[in-house]
């Protein structure tokens, strides 16, 4: 094995132990540490895989910005610490679809002859991601922020809600 | 053999970059304690060593023998993390700043960087993203009302900012045509880009401000309404591991204002590494100026600030500088 094969699987192992960890955490905040690791994980299953780009685009966005908002939403809400992992009954049902679904993966992935074939090595230059971001897939990727940008005006206007008579529609100083 | 030579020149250039770090972020203590002293008419501190010289020692002996006190209430492992975060992220960018060209030794060049990666500018946003964890996960786990108030306003602030610093970050990335550092500086060999860029490096400048927390953005661990903020509960060698982490962030955003803007180590006359120098200490010296002029902002000031005129103006500003460059091709 050579040491990015022994890396990867070292990477994978992180990841898919994290992973487990996030789903049967009691505790909301270990949850969210455990997610930070799963998310560092990937970024770096992805530089190991010659695309350091999309790996150090998933700390900053995932890792770095989607996690702390949840981390900051737990903390404003103040929820009862537990402590160790969530009861067995609660885990069962979504174990057994978990482990089917890696089940079927594995065999749908094993059934296809272009699976057998390694990979060759490969470098992704940050240009290279661009230019197949904004130029061969420049349709996929406006779509997707125009949605996003839908999804975020309709959040907005239910999260005000309707002002009464005499009040204000935005909320009072600040944010 | 090549192999073990490049491992041990790595581990060399490892040991003198964290030695380089830790030692200014020591002596960032006393000069801005100097600094502060001579603002208000006083002398600062004097009479460890000549000059005042030895101070950092004494600290740093003094948070050594101080007793580590772990209140009752707190998760503990993560209140042992925490701070760690805080220090290890900010010397973890330092990996990406390169010190100068590549030095030839014995028929090798060496180049004066630990990992010249080809996505260092993402790298250097990347961890400074992570710190925050350090910042919330500390004033989560404190079981204090104030800790909590403070993390929960450092970590939105924080995240408000970095889209700013972000932004501000991209017209530097689109005339020098890569993320990697090393050419970032070489692409400034001409005029640097905070001539180029005025409004790219005043906003970058603010927003990082703001991401180091220091007055006039120090919500988090305002004194007259949060004790401490994040950072009442540590004592001893914790809380001075979060205040290593934020002075070695203060040279660690020197040398980065000093690459993405200031042309690095082009200057006349002197040799590059002084040039270097002079300008990784000079972000820091106007940091601690401010912090002794400016009076500290109300907490919707500061979010105002962030999103109705720095993200704005950061986008503006790549507009205008893709059409410029538009233009001009």
């Amino acid at each position: 094995m050579t040491a990015l094969g022994a890396l990867f699987y070292l990477l994978a192992a992180v990841l898919l132990g994290a992973a487990i960890l996030t789903a049967t955490r009691r505790n909301p905040v270990h949850a969210v540490c455990c997610a930070v690791v799963v998310f560092l994980a990937v970024g770096g299953l992805f530089a190991v895989l010659g695309a350091p780009l999309p790996g150090v685009l998933m700390v900053v966005v995932y890792a770095g910005a989607i996690m702390v908002l949840f981390l900051f939403i737990i903390m404003l809400l103040g929820l009862p610490a537990g402590d160790g992992p969530l009861p067995a009954g609660r885990l069962l049902v979504p174990g057994i679809l978990g482990a089917a679904t890696l089940l079927a993966l594995f065999v749908l992935i094993g059934a296809d002859p272009a699976a057998q074939t390694l990979l060759p090595a490969a470098q992704a230059s940050p240009a290279a991601v661009g230019t197949l971001l904004f130029d061969t897939y420049w349709l996929a990727v406006e779509a997707v922020s125009i949605l996003l940008f839908a999804a975020l005006a309709a959040a907005l206007l239910l999260g005000r809600g309707r002002p009464g008579p005499g009040q204000p529609a935005t909320g009072g100083r600040g944010a | 053999m090549d192999m073990w030579l490049g491992v041990l020149v790595m581990l060399v250039k490892m040991a003198v970059v964290l030695g380089v770090a830790l030692g200014l972020a020591a002596y960032m203590i006393l000069l801005e304690r100097k600094l502060l002293g001579r603002f208000q008419v006083r002398y600062g501190p004097n009479r460890v060593g000549l000059f005042g010289l030895l101070q950092p020692l004494a600290d740093g002996l003094k948070m050594l023998l101080k007793e580590d006190i772990i209140p009752d209430g707190v998760d503990r492992r993560i209140f042992l993390v925490a701070p760690a975060v805080v220090a290890g992220t900010a010397l973890a960018a330092f990996a990406v700043v390169p010190f100068g060209e590549g030095l030839t030794f014995f028929g090798h060049t060496v180049p004066q960087v630990i990992v010249d990666s080809n996505v260092g500018l993402l790298m250097v946003l990347a961890l400074s993203s992570l710190a925050v964890y350090g910042l919330a996960l500390g004033a989560w786990t404190s079981d204090n009302k104030y800790s909590l108030l403070g993390g929960i306003r450092g970590a939105a602030q924080m995240i408000s900012y970095e889209l700013a610093l972000g932004l501000s970050l991209v017209p530097v990335v689109m005339h020098a045509r890569s993320l990697s550092l090393s050419d970032i500086v070489a692409a400034q060999s001409g005029l640097p880009f905070a001539l180029m860029e005025p409004v790219a490096f005043a906003t970058f400048i603010i927003a990082s401000l703001a991401e180091t927390k220091r007055i006039p953005f120090d919500l988090p661990e305002a004194e007259n309404e949060l004790q401490a903020g994040f950072h009442t509960e540590y004592s001893g060698m914790r809380f001075a591991l979060f205040f290593v982490g934020e002075y070695v962030n203060m040279v660690l955003l020197g040398a980065v204002t000093a690459i993405f803007f200031l042309g690095g180590w082009h200057g006349p006359f002197f040799p590059p590494i002084v040039w270097l120098a002079v300008k990784v200490l000079a972000v820091p010296v106007f940091l601690i100026w401010t912090r002794a002029s400016l009076p500290r902002l109300r907490y919707d000031q500061l979010m105002a600030l962030g999103w109705k005129v720095l993200v704005p103006l950061a986008l503006l500003n790549i507009l205008v500088t893709g059409a410029l460059l538009v233009l001009n091709a």
